[in-house]
């Protein structure tokens, strides 16, 4: 059985070498009362809790969910689950929705499925009607399965032909696919989870992984204990575990990221830690990006970053002399104002030594949720499906083919509309239908009280398919209740493009439906066909979505052709492209440094990393980019809001380990609830000293925007930045405000239209002494100083 | 030698430009990235004015009576709504592309001139004037079908 994954987040080592295999290490929970002889069935599966995508076997007795199993088999996590995996789950067995409501006088009640979806029909139909397809907006998710985003892409792209489709992706993982694009020419993860077992160094940008990805961290911490151990190199505000392991921990001022980049690519550039040969055949732009960044002198760079020069010689000097290294990215860098530059000049780092496409030397652009992956492939998350060129008449062709419809109904004349672009439209009421999926904006998007605003306005018919009366729910017009993960079939594929098919386990609760269901019941109720009379979407079951799928990606970079439910059946996951020629599929690509620029094939031409302009196709030809990577740079500007004398801190809203999203599933599962039931506040010792505040005070945080009340945690953060965790909703906070992006603002990066949630200028004020340390969590970046200090 | 004259327009275009985007920024704030980016590229247009001193310097800046059709009006208020953001976007491009063929004239007499120093100014200058009209033809191109079909 599992020892106390609560307290021991990473469990026991298992230590090994350079070059060596991670050892296996099996971790089971069954609830009380259950022992493994009770089990009736094991069903495969894999975790849905964030976005490392570990195999899973779901125990099911009395078809009831009663545990959860690490799949020893499966390459992610060799059996191995941290806490959500082991716990999460039980977040799905209270308080589900089972029958569809219906606002009727302002009160949401219940109603039959007939009902609930006539009334989505009939407001669907009058507003296509009225205003065309350019008034149906979809925001989905990155938690549904691939098979239902792909039906949906269909139903939107081919059956309405609306432009206005996106995820919660957006928030999380938008900045990594952009950043793949524009320096490879196409979305796809160049490093694979087995170059972490023969790296010499890896480096971590804005990337908790201790935190939001645990059994990573745990295969780190193993190489760590074992021969011949990685240096890590962290920038992160925060002291965070990874930090604590660091050679070097640049603990940079929010906002600045891209001027340290610049700072690491200088001292490359200046000591020749260059690989020229392959600068030469493989890349272009060399010349500009020396110009760009040879102002940024580690002086510069720590007058702006407020870091030491001496160490970002010492980050840059472990980046040039090490022969492999792994760089790993994630929200500090996505969620920040200048995203995509900072994302692509990590690339740009690896590219000038050659370090991609071969073994211990990759680079991994992590997601945040377990399906964010699928949702940048099947496009429904402001692509075209399968990596697709929306400026490139051909791959429209090619969808327009495989769809039956004329390539017209595409919408194509810009690429699709982003999450907040969405909401723009929906606040000025142009669009006037609004379906959110599986996600819970009313918590975790900027600026909440113009977001609670926008959905609970009359200019906007709002449905909502969730498990749970979620915070945006309450504001919804139409609520129709969803089957959960293993309620339902699918698969769905992690950062390092591993798929896993997740099978059926238990019945939904109630009157619940898969999002799959709901949706090919809304293309029938509308009566969407295509040219030749056939119904859109033509399947409506998960493994003939999932077939449909393998012809759309059929030929493109995330190929799934070679692959079937019967071959993701019994053993691990398998990494795209899986083609006939490569069956069992792809452990790492880009290995021939051969990149996806051709005009003909790449998924974008690129833009403008300060303004996001797009590049044109002439623009693009011109260049005769042919398979070269693209090595692109811009000056570091100041962040689009600056602490000043009435707000003097800096925002950072992030995650705690045991916490997912905005906790509908981890909230409701006891042992996570427990372990962090509430949010609060880190300051630094010398702010917190400044500011009169202790250990476990009440605090007002305030920004321009809105306030908080929360516990101080006074911790190992860096002074002048304060600290949030986003995953607290006001729905049960008991009246008191506590979501942190009541203060976030409405602002984003300019080519991935992530927006910048780590940037902010707030004030904080002591309103209570408490009655004990903060509710946070100490075993973790989030430890008192106390504790931490010993 | 009217190349001083030239000189005069773009400094004052480019300050023309420069209070243009602040005035779009401020009156769409609630577009964020419009608020943003305009105020990214009015910082540019700053520093275009400050990139023309030598040039001033070495070549003067007479505002001559010919050339006076040429002169560029900035936005003094912006409009509302879609189409509003629409029509003062389209109204920027306008300005920028005036700016984009005077930086064009000014580089072509550098050129003849022999002026190394002042063929690297318009470059750069030149340069970020590009982007900007590429800014602002994305923008309006994703804008457009919005605000001319379904906005009230």
């Amino acid at each position: 059985m599992a020892a106390d994954r609560v307290r021991d987040i990473w469990g026991t080592r298992t230590a090994y070498a350079s070059g060596e295999s991670w050892p296996e290490r099996v971790d089971t929970h069954l609830v009380n009362g259950v022992a493994e002889a009770d089990v009736e069935r094991w069903v495969q599966s894999a975790c849905l809790l964030c976005s490392n995508g570990c195999g899973v076997d779901v125990a099911v007795a009395g078809n009831q969910m009663v545990g959860m199993r690490g799949r020893a088999v499966d390459r992610i996590n060799k059996g191995r689950l941290g806490p959500k995996g082991l716990f999460g789950w039980q977040g799905q067995l209270r308080d589900r929705l089972t029958r569809p409501l219906v606002r009727r006088n302002g009160e949401l009640v219940e109603a039959s499925w007939d009902e609930a979806m006539g009334l989505v029909v009939d407001r669907s139909r009058a507003l296509l009607e009225q205003k065309g397809p350019l008034s149906h907006g979809f925001y989905t998710s990155g938690q549904l399965m691939l098979e239902e985003y792909y039906t949906l892409a269909v139903i939107g792209k081919a059956g309405i032909g609306t432009p206005h489709m996106d995820g919660n992706t957006r928030l999380c993982t938008a900045t990594a696919a952009a950043s793949l694009k524009e320096s490879f020419g196409t979305d796809g993860q160049p490093g694979s989870y087995a170059d972490l077992d023969t790296c010499d160094a890896m480096f971590h940008y804005g990337h908790n992984v201790a935190e939001t990805q645990t059994v990573m961290w745990a295969r780190m911490l193993d190489r760590l204990e074992g021969a011949d151990p990685p240096q890590h190199v962290t920038v992160d505000p925060r002291r965070t575990k990874v930090a604590e392991r660091s050679a070097v921990h640049l603990a940079v001022r929010p906002g600045t990221n891209q001027a340290v980049m610049n700072g690491l690519v200088r001292e490359l550039i200046q000591h020749d830690w260059i690989d020229h040969e392959f600068v030469d055949a493989h890349t272009v732009g060399f010349e500009e990006l020396a110009r760009v960044v040879d102002e940024y002198t580690p002086e510069r760079v720590s007058e702006v970053c407020r870091v030491e020069a001496r160490d970002v010689r010492a980050a840059a000097e472990i980046f040039g002399t090490s022969q492999r290294v792994v760089s790993t990215v994630l929200q500090g860098f996505y969620q920040s104002h200048q995203a995509t530059a900072a994302s692509v000049a990590v690339n740009n780092m690896h590219l000038l030594r050659g370090m991609l496409g071969r073994p211990g030397a990759g680079i991994l652009q992590m997601n945040g949720q377990p399906t964010a992956q699928n949702n940048r492939e099947t496009g429904v998350d402001g692509d075209l499906s399968g990596f697709r060129n929306w400026q490139n008449e051909e791959h429209v062709r090619e969808l327009a083919e495989l769809w039956d419809v004329d390539p017209i109904v595409i919408p194509h004349w810009s690429p699709p509309t982003h999450a907040m672009q969405l909401f723009r439209y929906a606040e000025q009421g142009s669009v006037g239908f609004l379906w959110i999926a599986g996600t819970n904006p009313a918590v975790s998007l900027p600026e909440l009280s113009r977001i609670r605003r926008i959905l609970g306005s009359d200019k906007v018919f709002v449905v909502v398919n969730d498990g749970y009366l979620s915070e945006t729910a309450l504001l919804a017009d139409v609520v129709l209740p969803s089957a959960l993960w293993a309620e339902k079939t699918g698969t769905f594929t992690n950062v390092d493009r591993t798929v896993h098919l997740s099978e059926q386990a238990v019945e939904p609760p109630g009157e619940s439906r898969s999002d799959l269901d709901i949706w090919v019941d809304y293309a029938r109720r509308m009566g969407f066909t295509d040219r030749s009379g056939r119904p859109i979407p033509r399947w409506d079951s998960p493994e003939a979505a999932f077939d449909g799928w393998r012809e759309c990606s059929r030929g493109r970079p995330c190929d799934y052709s070679g692959m079937s439910y019967e071959k993701l059946r019994g053993g691990s996951g398998i990494q795209w492209p899986c083609t006939d020629e490569a069956p069992d599929g792809t452990e790492r690509i880009y290995t021939d440094h051969v990149f996806n620029t051709f005009d003909d094939y790449c998924e974008t031409y690129g833009h403008d990393l300060l303004t996001g302009a797009a590049v044109t196709a002439t623009g693009h030809a011109a260049t005769r980019f042919d398979g070269r990577a693209r090595l692109k740079a811009a000056p570091w500007t100041s962040p689009p809001e600056n602490p000043g004398d009435d707000y003097p801190l800096t925002l950072s809203t992030g995650r705690t380990a045991y916490q997912f999203h905005t906790r509908t599933k981890t909230g409701r599962a006891p042992e996570l609830n427990e372990a962090a039931p509430d949010a609060w506040v880190e300051i630094s010792t010398d702010d917190a000293e400044a500011l009169g505040i202790a250990e476990g005070d009440l605090v007002r945080v305030e920004s321009v925007r809105g306030s908080i009340e929360v516990a101080a945690r006074v911790s190992r953060i860096r002074a002048g930045t304060v600290f949030v965790p986003f995953h607290y909703g006001d729905g049960d906070g008991g009246g008191r405000r506590r979501a942190a992006n009541e203060l976030t603002i409405t602002a984003w990066d300019p080519v991935s239209k992530q927006p910048a949630f780590k940037n902010g200028a707030v004030r904080l004020t002591r309103l209570a002494g408490g009655d004990g340390p903060a509710p946070a969590p100490d075993t973790t970046a989030s430890a008192r100083v106390t504790t931490a200090e010993g | 030698m009217h190349l001083a004259t030239y000189i005069g327009l773009l400094e004052q275009g480019e300050r023309t430009l420069g209070s243009s985007f602040r005035q779009v920024a401020h009156g769409h704030a609630e577009e964020a990235d419009v608020f943003h980016t305009c105020l990214n590229l009015a910082a540019q247009c700053d520093a275009h004015v400050e990139a023309l001193a030598p040039a001033i310097e070495r070549y003067g800046e007479h505002k001559d009576a010919e050339p006076e059709r040429l002169h560029a009006e900035g936005l003094s208020e912006t409009r509302s709504g879609g189409i509003g953001l629409l029509r003062d976007l389209h109204d920027l491009y306008l300005l920028a592309s005036y700016l984009d063929m005077a930086w064009t004239l000014v580089g072509q007499a550098a050129k003849g001139a022999r002026d190394t120093e002042m063929i690297q100014i318009v470059d750069s200058c030149d340069h970020e004037t590009t982007g900007q009209l590429a800014w602002l033809k994305t923008r309006l191109k994703a804008a457009a079908p919005q605000a001319l079909l379904v906005a009230d």
